[in-house]
């Protein structure tokens, strides 16, 4: 007699021929949102490179007020947990819940370690008066108004980039939850790998934001 | 195509490959002047590091040809939108 409630997937959907059917439709669905992500931060990326183009000394004073050790610590962070990502999503395929709630336990470790720099960069930039709004602003920079445009993309970029590591988290605690309840098996684990999708696209936005903000 | 378990050791190669160009980019990008082509070399780097992410942490090297298409396509439209916006900025 089963008294606790298990969600566990045995048979497909009835809208569905088969699981594997149902999961490749999960993951074709998650794939087509990976796509309008790209997109999204496409566009930023097109803005970041034509002021670029135009105020290329603003960018050069910008990022030179970055501190690129922060920013290199925090793509390691970010590559280490895409890694136990990628590991969550082989455990749960060989059915091993246990080992790949261990995996998700450490990937959202690194996500707030990630947000706690993130956290400590954003109030240096703050205190010192380069955030470009709520009259905040009052840096004496030696190219101006272009200083302030290179912070708002700053600011804009990496703080889309934080909320979806916010948003990943909860995504993460839902993993959790539901590794507990040791939901998934070899032929269900649609969400963790959907999880990890999103997740290494994240982590993929911030290979490209690294050395366009701090480095270049 | 399905149900292909990628393993432990093939998901770690990609990790130290990530780190490894990581480092590259730091020391070409601070400490190596190459004018202008530094910022194309980041980039150049930066995309080995995505498309690494791409084939084997989002498992596209093993998956089907929709999802590759899918991905393919959003690369496809994001280069037409960045060839116009700099032919525009740069030629016109």
């Amino acid at each position: 007699m089963s008294t606790v409630k298990i969600n566990r997937k045995e048979t497909h959907s009835h809208h569905f021929s088969s699981m594997d059917q149902e999961h490749e439709a999960g993951k074709q669905g998650v794939w087509l949102f990976m796509v309008t992500e790209l997109m999204m931060f496409g566009g930023l990326f097109v803005g970041y490179f034509i002021y670029r183009g135009l105020h290329y000394d603003a960018w050069y004073e910008g990022g030179s007020l970055l501190d690129w050790r922060l920013g290199a610590f925090n793509t390691l962070v970010l590559l280490v947990s895409s890694f136990t990502m990628a590991q969550a999503v082989t455990d749960t395929m060989q059915g091993n819940n246990k080992k790949a709630l261990r995996n998700v336990i450490i990937t959202t470790a690194c996500a707030f370690i990630f947000l706690i720099v993130k956290y400590f960069e954003y109030s240096g930039k703050i205190h010192h008066g380069l955030f470009p709004g709520f009259d905040l602003w009052t840096y004496e920079g030696q190219t101006g108004e272009n200083l302030r445009l290179f912070f708002v993309l700053y600011f804009v970029m990496t703080g889309l980039h934080g909320l979806h590591i916010i948003i990943g988290i909860g995504l993460m605690f839902w993993l959790i939850k539901r590794l507990r309840r040791d939901d998934f098996n070899e032929k269900y684990y649609t969400s963790v790998e959907g999880v990890g999708l999103y997740w290494h696209i994240v982590d993929l936005i911030w290979i490209y934001l690294f050395p366009l903000m701090y480095l270049i | 195509m399905a149900h292909h378990v990628v393993p432990f050791k093939t998901n770690l190669i990609t990790l130290l490959a990530l780190v490894g160009l990581t480092i590259i980019t730091v020391i070409t990008a601070k400490f190596v002047d190459l004018g202008n082509f530094n910022l194309a070399l980041a980039m150049l780097i930066a995309s080995v590091k995505a498309s690494i992410v791409l084939l084997w942490f989002m498992h596209l090297k093993y998956d089907g040809m929709m999802n590759r298409v899918i991905a393919v396509t959003a690369v496809l439209f994001l280069l037409i939108f960045y060839g116009f916006s700099f032919s525009d900025l740069y030629f016109r």
